[in-house]
């Protein structure tokens, strides 16, 4: 029984991670409907960044904002260079597009800073274990879920109770009437980013903090499988990718714990495969009807 | 009578091509590092092509092409290494196995729109990574060994040959034209009495196969498998190929497959940067000029007379010629 | 014995209800109308009839068969054709390819000769070639005969969408709003070339159409749908008369012009 809260727990905590990303690809997704595949790696440059203010002996919480400033910024710099030109041409080049992203932040880390993998210096978050009902909790969990929440709440206030957020949720249901109605949308995409951006790092480095480890490809597969966390809460719909990270999360920390490990990796892309049979619009999700 | 004239004409070069690389190669004039570059060519343009056939003509934006090569690879390997059978067995297991598998991945994913049919190949390939790492009969992580070396030039030459002839055919006539409409406007087609289901799953049948021919090569030349060589990446390095060349043109593949394949044996030294050099030319060919560098258009004979002012040709750059 | 024979035919999309009991008889050769306000149901029975819908209930019998579980393609090969009311052309593909593509439902050949290129493979494509050229030569068309099909004009557009139409040879011709974007020259000439096409391709169709003068003078009969549900059905002067269409659809002012 304790076993199985631990993996729950484990599970929460990473699945929180995947929410965290996820929450940002949904954003993006619903507001230009673009996959964002740079998305996983703006995670390990918001990971990288708060590694080298750590180095620099900075603490935790001026390091977090750094980084999730740093990334906020480079998220709008790709999308006006890699992706505004491309997304009415045609969505093959656009997909492609992001492809090209994504490999060249991983390839450029990786000349410049090498593929080996490096680890938070000690005194920058020092762990601490208890123990409730049999089961460890790590103040590395409680850190995670703590900075996942805040941040999520303010999310919520943003996009909800702002006039920047009115426009984003405008510009998400049907871009040019927005456009008529006088939201700038070229602005609004680019805050959308802004802010998604600002989560991927927020969620790098605590990746980094829970796993111990920032390398230059770390953000391929959390990424991947946050995205898939967004299509089973349902695309473009921000409660639904945190449902759909936790979810995940979890799911995967069963198939570890009691299965095996090596198909750990597989529980995503079968789930992913299962969703797009099944309910392509995802658990909150909801379909909008081509007219014919 | 010109129809047979240009025919005539491309048999020729492919003939003098085929032997001047084959004396070149029996008689050491062409070195082991370049002869090996030469059958990656050779290779890589079955895959792009293939991968063409998918994407760029069908319009199917499918990420999974190495999981097609991957059960290529393995299951011919398995019919020579591991059950000793015969090399030309193994080329129609290693087809129809990847074609099988066309169908098991066009059939599901055909209500799929283009991002999401992205994300599903791509889940696809790595299940395929993922599964052949812990079948223990294949060689799990380690990989397959002692596949015997049978890949030759005459070989690689009419594989090549073999497929894009294939596909060239399958293009220009009724069935290519079903696909291109189903790339359009696969609503407008099905009312034009075009089967989109059919023609959805027949393009991924037919590039998996393809795909799982170029498999079979690689297994049979390289001589060890390793589930690791079927990444992404190598999906990743056949779409910079086909997207340089030109989607939707198959003079582009070749095109794109030479180019790459050779760029990549100047940068081997430096690997990380070749990565962020391909990744670069994506982002720029698919912002500036997201059609590569031919299109849509075939360098047809016609054109090549036209440039040479040899004969009065008209310009016959579309697909139906 | 009638082409087209529907019966109570429903739509409904979870709650909403898209038609309801729509009835339709009709015999070779005439020229219906379907009229209604925007969302009345129309392009939703010519969903239906082509099957890219399937009828929640009631069933439509064309030439004696059921349409129902049918897929699009095989229900186009058993003769039913339509237009859309926003344009679908192959764009980045030439008319000639358009037409072609179209013209397959008729003649086609197998995967083996195809790949073989044995001499029914040429015979076939021949044929299909020459088809569809002569269609298009009807129709004005075959001067662009190389060109994309986005390039063309827009009236050329809609001309292109109804000769692809017709390449497929059929008994049952459905025009979604073909008038949609035209000048009163344009409509006018489409008038003709509806009426002619009716006449010359033996052709039985039903015209959904919102410019009423094309309606009116073209029409046999008319039928009116509102909020998914037949409200009238008639020749075009008893619609004119008929109190319910007035008030769903045609308004005071319009009945006036039409009392001119």
């Amino acid at each position: 029984m304790t076993d199985l809260l631990q993996q729950l727990l484990n599970g929460l905590s990473q699945g929180s991670i995947y929410a965290l990303i996820a929450v940002g690809y949904t954003m993006i997704y619903g507001i230009i409907q673009l996959i964002n595949f740079a998305h996983g790696d703006v995670i390990m440059v918001g990971a990288y960044v708060a590694l080298g203010c750590a180095l620099m002996g900075l603490g935790f919480i001026p390091s977090l904002a750094v980084a999730m400033l740093t990334c906020a910024i480079l998220g709008v710099i790709i999308e006006r260079v890699a992706y505004r030109r491309v997304r009415p041409v045609s969505r093959l080049a656009a997909l492609t597009s992001a492809i090209g992203v994504s490999l060249f932040l991983e390839y450029t880390m990786m000349y410049f800073l090498g593929a080996d993998l490096r680890t938070y210096p000690a005194g920058f978050f020092p762990e601490r274990t208890y123990s409730l009902l049999g089961v460890t909790i790590n103040n590395k969990d409680l850190l995670v879920l703590g900075t996942t929440l805040v941040l999520v709440i303010i999310l919520q206030y943003i996009i909800y109770r702002t006039r920047t957020g009115k426009a984003m949720r405008a510009v998400s249901f049907d871009g040019q009437a927005a456009q008529l109605m006088g939201v700038n949308v070229n602005s609004t995409v680019a805050i959308t980013f802004f802010i998604g951006s600002a989560m991927a790092a927020a969620a790098g480095l605590l990746y980094g903090i829970y796993f111990n480890t920032v390398q230059p490809l770390m953000g391929l597969m959390p990424g991947l499988k946050a995205f898939i966390a967004a299509v089973l809460g349902g695309i473009g719909s921000v409660p639904g990718a945190m449902l759909g990270g936790i979810l995940l999360g979890m799911t995967e920390s069963l198939v570890a714990g009691f299965g095996g490990s090596m198909y750990r990796d597989a529980v995503a892309f079968i789930i992913l495969i299962l969703v797009l049979l099944i309910r392509p619009t995802g658990l909150l999700g909801k379909g909008a009807q081509e007219k014919v | 009578m010109k129809k047979y004239l240009s025919t005539l004409i491309i048999c020729l070069a492919l003939a003098m091509l085929f032997v001047a690389v084959q004396v070149g190669i029996s008689s050491g004039l062409i070195s082991g590092y370049w002869v090996t570059n030469l059958y990656l060519v050779g290779i890589n343009i079955i895959l792009a092509a293939s991968l063409n056939l998918i994407n760029g003509f069908t319009g199917e934006f499918s990420l999974g092409h190495a999981g097609f090569m991957a059960i290529g690879a393995y299951s011919s390997a398995v019919i020579t290494a591991n059950l000793g059978l015969p090399f030309p067995l193994a080329v129609i297991v290693g087809m129809l196995a990847a074609a099988l598998t066309g169908v098991l991945v066009g059939l599901p994913t055909l209500r799929l729109r283009g991002d999401y049919l992205a994300i599903a190949t791509l889940g696809f390939g790595e299940i395929v990574r993922v599964v052949l790492m812990n079948i223990d009969y294949v060689g799990g992580a380690s990989g397959l060994r002692n596949i015997p070396f049978v890949v030759n030039w005459p070989l690689i030459f009419f594989s090549v040959v073999f497929s894009l002839l294939l596909i060239r055919n399958f293009i220009c006539s009724s069935h290519g034209r079903a696909c291109l409409s189903v790339r359009e406007n696969d609503l407008a087609a099905q009312m034009m009495g075009v089967n989109i289901t059919y023609y959805k799953v027949l393009a991924f049948v037919i590039g998996a196969a393809l795909a799982g021919l170029a498999g079979v090569l690689y297994a049979h030349y390289y001589t060890i498998l390793q589930p690791r060589d079927f990444s992404f990446m190598l999906t990743f390095d056949v779409l910079v190929m086909v997207m340089v060349g030109g989607l939707g043109s198959l003079t582009g593949s070749v095109v794109g497959a030479v180019i790459i394949t050779v760029a990549s044996a100047f940068l081997q030294a430096i690997p990380e940067l070749r990565m962020v050099i391909y990744a670069a030319l994506l982002i720029l060919s698919a912002v500036f000029r997201p059609q590569g560098l031919l299109g849509e258009k075939e360098v047809t004979i016609n054109i090549l007379q036209k440039l040479g002012g040899v004969f009065n040709g008209t310009v016959g750059s579309k697909q139906t010629n | 014995m009638a082409l087209l024979a529907v019966n109570k035919l429903t739509k409904a999309f979870g709650g909403l209800v898209a038609l309801n009991n729509f009835v339709l008889e009709m015999k070779q050769g005439e020229l219906v109308g379907l009229i209604g306000p925007n969302g009345a149901g129309k392009t939703t029975v010519f969903n239906l009839l082509t099957g890219l819908y399937q009828p929640t209930s009631g069933n439509i019998v064309f030439e004696g068969r059921d349409l129902r579980g049918r897929h699009p393609h095989q229900i186009t090969k058993m003769g039913i054709a339509r237009t859309f009311q926003n344009i679908r052309l192959f764009g980045n593909l030439s008319v000639l390819d358009n037409v072609k593509i179209a013209h397959q439902v008729v003649i086609n050949y197998g995967l083996t000769p195809a790949f073989l290129r044995i001499p029914p493979f040429y015979r076939r494509e021949a044929e299909i070639e020459e088809a569809a050229l002569k269609l298009m030569e009807i129709f004005d068309l075959k001067k662009y005969a190389q060109e994309k099909a986005k390039n063309l004009p827009y009236g050329e557009q809609r001309r292109l969408e109804i000769t692809r139409a017709l390449a497929t040879k059929p008994k049952l011709l459905l025009l979604d709003e073909p008038a949609a974007g035209m000048n009163p020259q344009e409509t006018h000439d489409l008038l003709e070339l509806i009426k002619w096409i009716r006449d010359e391709f033996d052709l039985t169709i039903i015209l959904i159409e919102h410019d009423m003068s094309l309606v009116m003078s073209l029409c046999e009969r008319v039928l009116v749908l509102d909020y998914g549900s037949l409200i009238a059905e008639g020749t075009p002067q008893e619609i004119q008369q008929n109190p319910r269409v007035i008030e769903a659809y045609l308004g005071d002012e319009e009945v006036a012009a039409w009392e001119e």
